[in-house]
């Protein structure tokens, strides 16, 4: 045990200014990960004092000769069980530049935790030990770093000591783990036949393994690059919140790729709203911040007050995210459950979180031997990888892996906790046209049960019934709430007053009876489409109170649940609205019978939700009822129809 | 960007998803230089305003310079801050037979009493969901292996033995009632950084971490700042943030070397902390 105390000074960094290289150290449990990491800290003089001698009193608490993995191992299960449960990270520095280690453990049983450590590294060393060769976590982890993007990697051969360092050995561990490693297109910088308890190729050539021309570990170090970020990728601004503290209305999020500046012409997806980037805001600082790059958090406002949310990614014109609902990628599964075909999870990509599933397993690999695992798999097991189809309840937006990895990267959550995470391996990038995407809903009418409907669309059929006076507004407000539900992914259809007159109630005029008939047919015709699954949304002036209440009635006895939406608008307002110049005619007698005018408005009671939409806005009003439809709507456990309260609404 | 500039981005991006990820969110203040720094960055975080109160866990054991400067802080930036102390303990009263302190019980129990049971006390009345604090990796070998969001149970135990996963920026958010979680936008950053970004940022810290004359003649500073009795300075030159960092470029010495809770014995700051401490 050549353990000393050091007494030359500890090296300075060239450049403070300089990016920290993030390197991780990976590979199976026992091959030497710990001691490595001990080992370099304590030849480079980078421990703090009185650090030796804590470890050697730890180690002979423990019954152990000098352990250097105690120094990263610092839980006491771990230095009763010589083993790593969870990733650290230290800081580390030669005289180029400053380092962070992440220690990953090597142990089957916390692959989250190697995750955890090795998601964020620039580079990894895969530790392989010369005794027992490559092992199970050897291929696993190394899959792994492919899968999360890791390219620069240095394999270390260690405990050479054991096998008398022999070239031959390592030779023939180079051999075979080239092959492997080829296959996943990973190519090492250099195979290092090491011996970490000894201190052998750590920090200056071995002595002992005169047959090695280098470089030694520390040397290997200080060849990786500083990733540089790509020029010419494309502006991705993840937003994270919109804060209003005061008058500003500030969009709060990151540069996840490319660079953005004032007056740049934003679009946010999946909505495909636009704006100009109007300022930059920042606090304590003296200059007026005029562009952002890569990696920055920025805060900024519009020029105009558009509807934004968080979730969404900025892109400039041309060149924005792909977009829809499914997905096909590669994902590594770390949960204790299995992740089966059809269980409904949170997806999280970027800032978005939407529910999702797996529509099917493509195949699933062994990622020990990196052979496809035979027969048809209907769940992902712990630790296995796959290829599958992900389908989302809602348009998102995301990237190509190899195109922007920092959105084209997603985990899932099972419960609180995340389970897995993949990468996104296709998508299909389109001109970026403003208006509607193209996925059309569509279900199948078959003879199923109302639940296994609910369960396929993601939600039950409800009957939305808006009622008003001409002009107040029902047909703005459902247009508006029909599309935003259909961009949240619930299918929903509007039925218009005016427009089943032009069919299904063509026969009918606007007598009391001819209008109550009219209110009857709309409403049966409601019951069906909501039986269908359909979130239906009725807007007719439907005048009379007990009219309306036989439509809840109908819809109740079948169990569909209804809501009396009152559009509450003044009758000045209407007219001198007047969209349609029906108010005029009526003032001058050409139109009998009308609402308000000539023929009464029985105002609603107990509406479920009023709208006053003089005194609210069409954004603030689609907000509201936006949030009503989607909570009754998604409430599937909300077997009774009558249970939805009066007394919300602006 | 330079190192600095990542670290300060990223420790904004977690402060922002925080403030959206938990609707009663507190961060707590020890005055010291890791927290003046989370004041800095959550004013850039959220343009100006603090969208959070702070709180400041009061041993009764504070050194008065550091008092004099939260009554100058508070006024300065116009901090929501709320002070705690554990007064049964200090009374001996309720659930305490005798008052606790460090004249009559060693640094361990009196830092969980003082600090780690007030700090739950706070967390019952108010009903707080987050925490922010402070700590970093490079300060202890148990905060190395911390989460940005780290769940506490109920007990306010941290199960260090099957944390959750965290890649991606993607954070544990989700949490049972009872349970809290522990942001900390500081975990990445080292003691030279945090000076660095003080000197860089202007950022107001105590005096008291700079040089000054002792009795017998040294010159001494403190390095890391926690209740009097068992927190001692550093003999050191250094009389300002430039002269720090070439010390601390140099040093071998821990920078919680003189934090005496943390050397009671093996494994102190491990017990400590899956009780709750931070």
């Amino acid at each position: 045990m050549n353990v000393t105390t050091p007494t030359d000074p500890r090296p300075t960094v060239l450049n403070p200014q300089a990016s920290k290289l993030r390197i991780v150290i990976v590979g199976h449990v026992d091959h030497g990960k710990s001691t490595l990491i001990g080992r370099l800290f304590h030849d480079t003089n980078s421990l703090p004092e009185g650090k030796i001698e804590q470890i050697r009193k730890a180690s002979e608490a423990e019954g152990m000769e000098f352990e250097f993995a105690f120094l990263l191992d610092a839980l006491l299960e771990e230095q009763e069980q010589n083993i790593t449960i969870d990733t650290t990270q230290l800081p580390f520095r030669t005289a180029l530049r400053e380092y962070v280690i992440i220690d990953a453990p090597g142990h089957k049983e916390f692959l989250k935790n190697m995750i955890t450590g090795a998601a964020s590294a620039d580079a990894a060393i895969l530790l392989i030990d010369a005794n027992e060769g490559i092992q199970e976590q050897s291929k696993r982890h190394a899959y792994l770093l492919s899968l999360l993007g890791i390219k620069q990697v240095v394999v270390a051969v260690n405990k050479m000591d054991l096998v008398g360092f022999r070239e031959e050995i390592f030779e023939t561990i180079r051999a075979e783990y080239s092959v492997f490693l080829a296959k996943l297109g990973v190519i090492p910088r250099y195979f290092i036949p090491i011996s970490a308890k000894q201190g052998q190729n750590i920090t200056k050539e071995s002595a002992q393994m005169p047959w090695f021309p280098g470089p030694a570990i520390l040397e290997a170090l200080d060849r990786f690059d500083v990733p540089a970020d790509p020029e010419g990728r494309p502006l991705r601004l993840v937003l994270q919140d919109v804060y209003r503290f005061d008058e500003r209305r500030i969009l709060a999020g990151r540069i996840e790729s490319g660079r953005l500046k004032i007056g740049d012409e934003l679009i946010f997806w999946p909505d495909r709203k636009r704006s100009r980037v109007k300022s930059f805001e920042s606090w304590g600082s003296a200059t007026a911040q005029a562009s952002a790059r890569v990696g920055q958090s920025v805060a900024i406002t519009l020029e105009e007050q558009i509807f934004v949310e968080r979730g969404q990614i900025g892109s400039h014109a041309g060149v924005g995210p792909a977009e829809g609902r499914e997905l096909h990628v590669s994902l590594f599964w770390l949960g204790n459950e299995p992740l089966a075909v059809n269980q409904a999870f949170t997806l999280k990509l970027g800032t978005q979180s939407v529910e999702a599933r797996v529509v099917e397993i493509q195949r699933v690999l062994d990622s020990s031997t990196l052979e496809p695992i035979p027969g048809q798999s209907v769940a992902i097991q712990k630790n296995e990888v796959a290829d599958v189809r992900i389908r989302a309840r809602r348009p998102i937006a995301f990237d190509r892996h190899d195109k922007v990895s920092e959105t084209g990267r997603f985990v899932i959550l099972q419960g609180k906790r995340i389970g897995g995470g993949g990468i996104v391996r296709e998508a299909e990038y389109e001109a970026d046209q403003p208006g509607v995407a193209s996925d059309n809903l569509t279900w199948t009418v078959s003879p199923v049960t109302r639940e296994a409907r609910a369960d396929l669309l993601g939600h039950r059929g409800v009957v939305l019934w808006l009622t008003g006076l001409s002009g107040s507004g029902k047909s703005t407000l459902a247009t508006g709430l029909e599309f935003q539900l259909h961009r949240k992914g619930l299918s929903a259809f509007i039925l218009d007053g005016d427009n089943l007159r032009h069919g299904l109630c063509s026969n009918l005029k606007f007598s009391p009876d001819d209008r109550s008939e009219n209110i009857r047919r709309a409403g049966e015709a409601a019951k069906l489409m909501a039986e269908a699954g359909l979130i239906v949304i009725c807007s007719l002036i439907s005048p009379y109170r007990a009219d309306r209440n036989r439509v809840r009635d109908i819809c109740h006895s079948d169990g569909i649940p209804f809501a009396e939406i009152f559009i509450n608008t003044p009758i000045s307002v209407c007219e001198a609205r007047d969209p349609r110049g029906l108010y005029k005619r009526a003032r001058a007698g050409e139109i009998t019978d009308f609402t308000g005018v000539s023929s009464p408005y029985e105002a609603p009671e107990a509406p479920e939700i009023e709208i006053r939409t003089n005194e609210a806005s069409i954004e603030e009003s689609l907000a509201v009822l936006f949030d009503f439809a989607n909570t009754l709507a998604r409430n599937l456990d909300c077997a009774k129809p009558g249970e939805i309260g009066p007394g919300s609404g602006i | 960007m330079d190192h600095l500039d990542e670290l300060e981005s990223q420790s904004i991006y977690i402060l922002r998803e925080a403030y959206h990820g938990f609707s009663n969110l507190c961060m707590p203040w020890s005055m010291g230089k890791d927290s003046n720094v989370l004041i800095w960055l959550s004013k850039k975080a959220f343009c100006g305003k603090i969208p959070y109160p702070l709180l400041h866990i009061d041993t009764t054991y504070e050194f008065p310079e550091m008092l004099e400067f939260r009554e100058w802080a508070v006024d300065h930036y116009g901090l929501d801050l709320i002070v705690k102390i554990n007064e049964d303990a200090r009374a001996g009263r309720g659930a305490y037979p005798a008052p606790v302190g460090y004249e009559t019980h060693d640094p361990v129990t009196v830092t969980h009493e003082l600090k780690t049971v007030a700090l739950q006390q706070v967390l019952s009345d108010r009903k707080f969901d987050a925490l922010i604090t402070g700590i970093r990796r490079d300060e202890d070998p148990t905060r190395a292996k911390e989460r940005y969001f780290s769940p506490r149970n109920a007990e306010f135990e941290w199960d260090y033995k099957d944390q959750p996963p965290e890649f991606w920026n993607q954070f544990t958010t989700e949490i049972d009632p009872g349970e809290h979680i522990r942001v900390q936008p500081l975990l990445d950053w080292t003691e030279v950084d945090i000076w660095r970004y003080i000197d860089r940022e202007k950022i107001p810290i105590p005096q008291m971490y700079f040089a000054r004359p002792g009795e017998d003649g040294k010159s001494y500073r403190f390095r890391s700042l926690g209740c009097w009795p068992i927190t001692k300075p550093v003999v050191s030159g250094a009389a300002n943030i430039d002269e720090i960092i070439a010390e601390l470029m140099v040093t071998r010495t821990s920078e919680r070397a003189g934090r005496a809770q943390d050397h009671h014995e093996r494994n102190a700051m491990q017990k400590l902390r899956a009780k709750g401490f931070m």
